[in-house]
């Protein structure tokens, strides 16, 4: 039996007969019926998501934007109140600390969502470069996050949260109370479908779970895992911290410049430009297998039988109906229509650069970059 | 606790493959057990036909989404035919495991395996000690 962490809703994934394993430290369900099924509930209705292993970041005070400028490769000064911004957090080496969203939550006060896997460590980063004048908190235990995903989300939030929902804008929040409760809720997501995010206080998150399962239930709502999760964000050519990004990555080998302002001084700027100037020596690029099999993280991609690179996320898209992935090759192949092997068991299966994200149009057409 | 289906008159490996035997052909599959633990079955490895397999030893691979799993040989001898219709439908493996999810036939040329195998009840103790 796993011993990992529990979040608020342990009980009801016990309930729903989820399949729990350990990610991050935490006991999850990786899935409730199938991982394909609560994949195509999201695409095509809803699905509901317990993602409260993330962590909450707060940083406030008078020094608290200031420094959340200089962490963060994006400029923080003008996100006004009630947005929120995908950033990275970068060494002084050019690699990446962590991919977080970023809410301008007060007029000095920022609130960082981080990965599960990095908490730890994003604080004691923040803590450090923090100057005084800027307090940092970490939230994380004290905060449950609920992801209502796909086409049908806005219908089953709206009665249970209000007006407010319909206005939210792509990549804005508001504070709604949900089925009562006082929740921030965000116009954001990572399965690169419509959807929301709710950030809760963790002792109301069950009853939040529950009235969102309910009111979902006749549109087609399910619950959905950490396996959906993976293929959703993969579909939408989403990188995962550890898989596309690491310390020694460079945000702009992993694809993500317009996440990066190089005109300004942050920590890492400096050594991003130069690795830039330098030549990178690699960039992260979308492939299909173009035969049968399942393209994995860690399998070798080659070109004519010459090891060129190394497979950092894959799986079968149940959408496409296809196998996918994400690579990092040398930048001259990384162009759509190369054509590759991946080799699986000995194998070497045929692939072929295609443009990202693999899966389109299933972003409400008012999304721009967050 | 989840229902495993065992069928009484199919013989069984401790790595959750099941053996049908008519004469000496042999249809092999993986159990109802093993299709639940995998999830959505996504691709099949085959063996080619003609090929020789060894009884405990690896004859292919089953992926799910999230997972890969060896599949072993419940007895020896030739692999005379393999399940095409997986390769278009591996999901017939959760569908249907012990009947159109079948993956190969072993014809054993004679020998008769069944000494080596699990029955039913052997089985189910052995899916019994490993579930929650």
């Amino acid at each position: 039996m796993s011993a990992g962490k529990r979040t608020p809703l342990y009980e009801a994934h016990r309930r729903l007969g989820g399949r729990l394993v350990e990610f991050a430290g935490f006991d999850l369900p990786v899935q409730y019926t199938s991982i394909v099924e609560e994949h195509r509930a999201v695409r095509e209705r809803a699905g509901l998501f317990d993602v409260s292993h993330m962590g909450q970041i707060r940083l406030s005070g008078p020094a608290a934007i200031g420094a959340a400028e200089r962490l963060l490769s994006r400029p923080m000064a003008d996100l006004r109140c009630g947005r929120v911004r995908y950033a990275l957090l970068c060494n002084e080496a050019g690699g990446v600390v962590d991919d977080v969203t970023a809410y301008r939550v007060a007029e000095d006060a920022i609130l960082l969502c981080v990965n599960a896997s990095n908490i730890e460590k994003d604080y004691r980063w923040i803590v450090r470069h923090a100057p005084a004048g800027a307090e940092v908190r970490n939230e994380s235990d004290e905060t449950a996050l609920l992801a209502l995903q796909g086409p049908a989300s806005p219908e089953i939030l709206a009665p249970l949260a209000g007006e407010g929902v319909a206005g939210l804008r792509r990549y804005a929040f508001a504070r709604l109370p949900v089925g009562g409760r006082p929740a921030l809720v965000s116009r954001t997501g990572y399965t690169g479908a419509d959807g929301f995010e709710l950030y809760l206080a963790a002792g109301d998150a069950p009853a939040v779970w529950e009235a969102l399962l309910e009111a979902g239930r006749p549109l087609g709502c399910l619950p959905a895992g950490l396996g959906a999760r993976d293929t959703l964000r993969l579909e939408a050519a989403l990188p995962l911290y550890g898989h596309e990004l690491d310390d020694t990555t460079s945000p702009l080998e992993a694809g993500l410049d317009r996440f990066v302002a190089l005109d300004r001084d942050f920590i890492g700027a400096a050594a991003i430009a130069r690795r830039r100037a330098a030549g990178h020596e690699r960039a992260l690029a979308g492939f299909e297998l173009l035969e049968r099999g399942v393209a994995r993280a860690e399998h070798l991609v080659a070109v004519g039988g010459r090891t060129v690179g190394r497979v950092t996320s894959g799986a079968p898209s149940p959408t496409l109906g296809r196998s996918i992935g994400l690579a990092y090759l040398p930048p001259a192949l990384a162009t759509p229509g190369t054509r590759l092997e991946v080799l699986v068991r000995g194998r070497a299966l045929a692939a072929h650069v295609v443009e990202t994200p693999f899966v389109r149009g299933v972003a409400p057409k008012s999304a721009r970059t967050g | 606790m989840a229902n495993f289906e065992i069928p009484d008159d199919l013989l069984y490996t401790p790595e959750d493959e099941w053996a049908r035997g008519d004469g000496d052909r042999f249809h092999v599959g993986i159990t109802d057990y093993a299709q639940q633990q995998l999830g959505d079955i996504v691709f099949v490895d085959l063996p080619e036909v003609g090929s020789e397999v060894t009884q405990g030893q690896v004859f292919g691979v089953i992926e799910s989404v999230k997972a890969v799993s060896d599949l072993y040989a419940p007895v020896s001898g030739q692999v005379v035919e393999v399940n095409e219709e997986l390769a278009d439908r591996p999901e017939l493996v959760n569908e249907d495991c012990y009947g159109d999810g079948w993956i190969i036939v072993i014809d054993t040329r004679g020998e008769d395996p069944s000494d080596s195998l699990l029955d039913a009840a052997a089985y189910l103790k052995h899916v019994d000690e490993r579930s929650e």
